[in-house]
C-alpha cells in the first residue's frame, strides 16, 4: 500500500510540474490577444496627443496677403482639411493635383506653408493652381511643432468647432482618401 | 526580365523549402533513412535559389530599374553604388528577402557542420528551419513582393533612399542584426527537434551552445552598430533611446545572454533542462516578435517604415502558429525531470539561476514598456507611450544588481562552494574597488555619487575576474605561465566578455553623468567654452555631395590655446526627396568625444549650434566589442571543434 501512495505522490509532483510548463503558453496567448486587437487599429492615425482637442493657438500671416494675421477662428463654421506643405517637399508636388481635385469637389482645404520661402511658395501656387482656401505661413515651424507635425506633407481633419479629428502622415491619394479620410470627413460634415 | 527571374527563383525556393519542411520530418518520424537524407540537398538547392533571387534584386538596384516598384521607391540614379546595395534592405520587402536569405545561410551552415550529429536530429532541425523559411516566403510572395512591377506607367526617376539610411553604419547594421536574429532560429530548431524526439539530455546543450554563441556575437555587434549609428547620424548625441525597434533587438539579446549561461549549466550539470529549452524558444520568438513589431506598424517609431494591416495579420498568424505551436509542444513534451544533482545556495548553478531571473525580469520590463502604448490603446487609456524614465527606473537597479553578482557567480564552483573558501576571493577586490571608485570623481569637476558607484562596480568586476585568472593559473600548475596556457578557451572567453561588461558600465555611467550639452546661437567668429574646450565658429559655406547639397560649418576646437580638432558639421538637403538632414561632426577619443551638430539657420549668418562634450562615450562600444570578442574566444574551445571525433556520446 505504502508503495502505491509513494507512486501516486510522484505522479502528482510530475503532473504539477507538467501544468507549470503550460504557463508560458498561457502568457503568450494573452499577449497575442492584445496584438490581435491592436492590429485592428490604425497606428499612424493620431500619434500626437491632440486628437479630439482644439487646434493649438496661433497667430500667423496669410500667404499672398502678408499684412493679415489669422488665428483659430479660420477653422470655425465649417469642417476643413489642414494640409502641411512646402515647395522643398517633393511629395507635396505629387499630392498637389489630388488636393486640386478635392477642392473642386467642395472640400475646404487650409494650407500650412511650412518652413518655406514666401516668393517660391507664391510662384508654386501660380504655376500649379491653388487648392487652398487660404495658406498660413509658419516660417519657424512653431505652430507646426505645437500641432505635432513630423514633416511634409501631413493632413489634419478639423471639424467646424475647430477640433482635430484625424491626422494623416504622408501623401493623400485615392486609396488614403476613400479608406481613411472620407469616413471621418462624412462624420463631421 | 531580371525581375521575373528573381521572382521565379523565389517561387522555386518556396517549393524547395516546403519539401525541406515536410519530407525529412516525416522521414524522422517513420525512421526512413532515405527520406531523412533528402534534407541536405534540399537545403543546398533552396539556398542557391534564394541567393539567385537576392542577386537579382541587387542587380535591379544597381541598374536603376524603376519599373520595379520597390526599386523606384527606395533608390535614385544619383545614389552612390554602395548605398544602392544597402537600399536593397533599406525597406520592408528587401529586408524580408535578406531575412530569409540569411535563414538559408544558417540552414546551410547547420547542414555542413552537422556531420557528427545523428541523422534523425539533423533532419528534424533542418525541417523546422525549412518550416520557418516557408512562412517567410509566403509572406514575401503574397504581401510584400520586392519584384512587383509598376507597369505600364513607371517613374523615370526613383524616390531615393531615406537620407537617414544613407550611411556606412546602415550598410552593415541590418545584415549583422539579422544574422543574430535569424541565428537564434538554430537554437530554436534544435529545441523543437529535441522536444519532438524526446531526447533532451545534456548532449543537446553541447550541440546548441556554439550556434547560440555565434548568433549572440552577431546580435551584440548588430545592436552596438545600431547604437553607434544613432549616436553620430541622428544628430541628437544620444546613443540609446528606448525606441521600440531598439527594444525589439535588445530583448532577444537579453534572453540569448540568459540562454548562453543556462546552457552551460545544462551541459555541465544536467540542470535547468526544461528552462533552457524554453529560453531557446523565447529567444527566437522575441526575434520574430521584433520583426512583427517593426514591420506591422502596430508601434510607430522612427524606424517603422512599413505599416500595412494585411501584412500585420499575416505575421501575426505566423507568429501564433510558430510561437504558440512550440510553446504547446513544450507544455506537452517538456522534460519534467532534471538530473538528480542538487546544488547549494552558494554555487555556480544558483548564481546562473539568479542571472537568468534578472535577465528575464529585464526582458519583461522592456516588453511591457514597449507594448504599453498598445496595451493602453486596447484598454482605452488613449495613445500613450512610456519614455526613458520608466525604462531607466527599472533597468538601472536591476542591471547594477546583475553586475555586482556577475563576478561572484563566475568564480564559484559547481554544486557547492563553502563560505570560508570563497570569502577571501572577494575581500581584497571589495576594499580596492570601493576605495578607488570613491576617489575617482575627484579627478572630475563636481563630485557625482553615481560616477563613484559606476567606477566601483566596474572595478569590482575587473578585480575579481582578474584575481580569479591569477588564482586558477597559479594554483593548478607548476608556473603561472604554464597555468595560463592550460586554462581553456571558454574560460578566457568569459573573462573577456565580463571585462567588456565592466567597460560598458564605465561608458554608460560616466557619459550619463559628465556629458555637457550646449545649444547656442553662433555667428562666424563667435567662440564658446564648453567643459574646458574652446569651440570657435570659423566659417560656414556651401558644400556639394553626390546627391545632396549642404551648408558646411568649420569649427576649430582648442584647449589651453593648443589646437585639438577641426570639425565640419553639415546641414544637408537631399536633392531627390528634398529632405534635410543634420550631419554631426565628431572628434572621438578614449576619454572624451567632441560633438558638434548644426541646428537651424537664424538671421543673417547666424546658426543654432549644438555642442557636446561626452566623456568616455566610446567605452560603450568598446565594451560591446569586448563582449563579442569574448564569445568569439569561447567558440574556439576544444569541446566545440566540429571535426572532433564522435561528438555523439551523451
Amino acid at each position: 500500500m505504502a508503495g502505491v501512495t509513494q507512486n501516486d505522490k510522484t505522479h502528482m509532483v510530475q503532473l504539477v510540474y507538467r501544468l507549470k510548463l503550460f504557463l508560458p503558453l498561457l502568457i503568450f496567448i494573452i499577449v497575442a490577444v492584445f496584438l490581435v486587437v491592436a492590429l485592428g487599429r490604425d497606428p499612424n492615425a493620431m500619434p500626437s496627443a491632440l486628437l479630439d482637442r482644439s487646434v493649438p493657438e496661433f497667430s500667423l500671416r496669410v500667404l499672398g496677403d502678408e499684412d493679415r494675421y489669422v488665428g483659430q477662428e479660420i477653422f470655425l463654421g465649417e469642417p476643413s482639411l489642414l494640409n502641411v506643405w512646402a515647395t522643398w517637399c517633393f511629395s507635396c508636388r505629387i499630392e498637389h493635383s489630388y488636393l486640386l481635385k478635392l477642392s473642386s469637389q467642395g472640400v475646404r482645404i487650409v494650407g500650412l506653408n511650412y518652413k518655406d520661402n514666401g516668393k517660391k511658395a507664391k510662384n508654386w501656387l501660380l504655376e500649379m493652381k491653388d487648392p487652398y482656401a487660404l495658406s498660413i505661413i509658419d516660417n519657424i515651424g512653431r505652430f507646426a511643432m505645437n500641432l505635432g507635425v513630423f514633416g511634409a506633407p501631413e493632413t489634419y481633419l478639423i471639424d467646424g468647432m475647430g477640433i482635430i479629428r484625424y491626422k494623416h502622415v504622408g501623401v493623400i491619394d485615392d486609396r488614403i482618401w476613400y479608406d481613411h479620410l472620407l469616413p471621418v470627413w462624412e462624420s463631421i460634415k | 526580365m531580371i525581375a521575373e527571374y528573381g521572382h521565379f527563383a523565389l517561387i522555386l525556393a518556396l517549393a524547395l523549402a516546403l519539401m525541406q519542411a515536410i519530407i525529412p520530418q516525416i522521414g524522422a518520424f517513420a525512421g526512413n533513412r532515405l527520406w531523412m537524407s533528402t534534407v541536405r540537398p534540399l537545403v543546398a538547392a533552396q539556398t542557391l535559389f534564394v541567393l539567385i533571387s537576392f542577386g537579382c534584386l541587387i542587380f535591379l538596384f544597381l541598374n536603376d530599374d524603376f519599373s520595379v516598384r520597390y526599386v523606384a521607391e527606395n533608390s535614385n540614379t544619383l545614389l552612390p553604388d554602395r548605398y544602392k546595395i544597402s537600399a536593397v534592405w533599406g525597406a520592408h520587402e528587401g529586408s524580408l528577402l535578406l531575412w530569409v536569405f540569411i535563414l538559408a545561410l544558417w540552414s546551410s551552415a547547420v547542414s555542413i557542420f552537422s556531420a557528427n550529429l545523428p541523422a534523425h536530429l539533423v533532419a528534424r532541425v533542418l525541417a523546422v528551419m525549412g518550416f520557418i523559411s516557408v512562412g517567410f516566403y509566403f509572406f514575401l510572395l503574397f504581401t510584400s513582393n520586392p519584384f512587383d512591377r509598376s507597369l505600364p506607367f513607371f517613374p523615370s526617376e526613383g524616390a531615393d533612399l531615406n537620407p537617414l539610411l544613407q550611411d556606412v553604419g546602415l550598410i552593415f547594421h541590418p545584415p549583422m542584426l539579422y544574422m543574430g536574429y535569424v541565428g537564434l532560429s538554430v537554437a530554436f530548431s534544435f529545441s523543437i527537434a529535441a522536444l519532438l524526439s524526446g531526447d533532451t539530455d545534456s548532449a543537446w546543450a553541447r550541440w546548441v551552445r556554439p550556434w547560440t554563441l555565434v548568433s549572440w556575437i552577431f546580435l551584440t555587434l548588430g545592436i552596438s552598430l545600431g547604437s553607434w549609428w544613432a549616436y553620430y547620424e541622428l544628430g541628437w548625441g544620444g546613443w540609446w533611446f528606448w525606441d521600440p525597434v531598439e527594444n525589439a533587438s535588445f530583448m532577444p539579446w537579453l534572453v540569448c545572454t540568459a540562454l548562453i549561461h543556462s546552457l552551460s549549466a545544462t551541459e555541465k550539470r544536467g540542470v535547468f533542462r526544461s528552462w533552457t529549452l524554453l529560453l531557446a524558444i523565447i529567444a527566437f520568438s522575441l526575434s520574430l516578435l521584433g520583426t512583427f513589431l517593426v514591420r506591422s506598424g502596430v508601434l510607430t517609431s522612427v524606424h517603422a517604415f512599413a505599416s500595412d494591416p494585411t501584412r500585420g495579420v499575416f505575421i501575426l498568424t505566423f507568429l501564433v502558429i510558430v510561437i504558440g505551436g512550440s510553446l504547446l509542444l513544450f507544455a506537452l513534451k517538456g522534460p519534467t525531470k532534471n538530473a538528480p544533482s542538487g546544488f547549494s545556495d552558494l554555487s555556480k548553478e544558483m548564481f546562473i539561476l539568479i542571472n537568468n531571473l534578472l535577465l528575464m525580469s529585464l526582458t519583461v520590463v522592456i516588453l511591457l514598456g514597449t507594448l504599453y502604448p498598445l496595451i493602453a490603446d486596447v484598454l482605452g487609456w488613449g495613445k500613450i507611450s512610456v519614455g526613458p524614465p520608466y525604462f531607466n527606473l527599472f533597468f538601472v537597479p536591476l542591471t547594477l544588481l546583475l553586475a555586482i553578482l556577475m563576478p561572484i557567480g563566475s568564480v564559484l564552483r559547481w554544486k557547492r562552494s563553502t563560505t570560508v573558501s570563497v570569502r577571501h576571493y572577494f575581500n581584497g577586490p571589495l576594499v580596492c574597488s570601493i576605495f578607488l571608485g570613491g576617489l575617482f570623481p575627484f579627478f572630475y569637476e563636481g563630485y557625482e555619487p553615481i560616477a563613484a558607484v559606476t567606477v566601483m562596480v566596474a572595478l569590482w568586476i575587473i578585480f575579481i575576474t582578474l584575481r580569479d585568472v591569477w588564482r586558477k593559473s597559479a594554483q593548478t600548475s607548476r608556473s603561472v605561465l604554464h597555468g595560463l596556457i592550460r586554462l581553456n578557451a571558454s574560460y578566457y572567453g568569459m573573462v573577456v566578455a565580463h571585462i567588456g561588461v565592466a567597460i560598458c558600465i564605465i561608458g554608460v555611467g560616466l557619459t550619463s553623468t559628465y556629458s555637457v550639452q550646449r545649444d547656442i546661437r553662433m555667428e562666424p567668429g563667435d567662440q564658446v567654452n564648453v567643459a574646458g574646450y574652446q569651440f570657435k565658429f570659423v566659417a560656414i559655406g556651401p558644400f556639394k555631395g553626390p546627391n545632396y547639397i549642404a551648408d558646411q560649418a568649420e569649427i576649430a576646437v582648442t584647449r589651453d590655446d593648443s589646437a585639438v580638432a577641426v570639425l565640419y558639421p553639415q546641414k544637408r538637403r537631399y536633392l531627390a526627396s528634398g529632405q534635410t538632414m543634420t550631419e554631426a561632426s565628431i572628434d572621438s577619443g578614449i576619454f572624451r568625444d567632441l560633438y558638434v551638430a548644426l541646428g537651424e539657420p537664424l538671421k543673417g549668418e547666424a546658426w543654432a549650434l549644438r555642442v557636446y562634450v561626452k566623456p568616455f562615450v566610446i567605452w560603450i562600444w568598446l565594451g560591446s566589442a569586448f563582449i563579442a570578442l569574448g564569445a568569439l574566444i569561447a567558440l574556439l574551445d576544444r569541446r566545440y571543434r566540429i571535426n572532433r571525433r564522435k561528438a555523439v556520446h551523451a
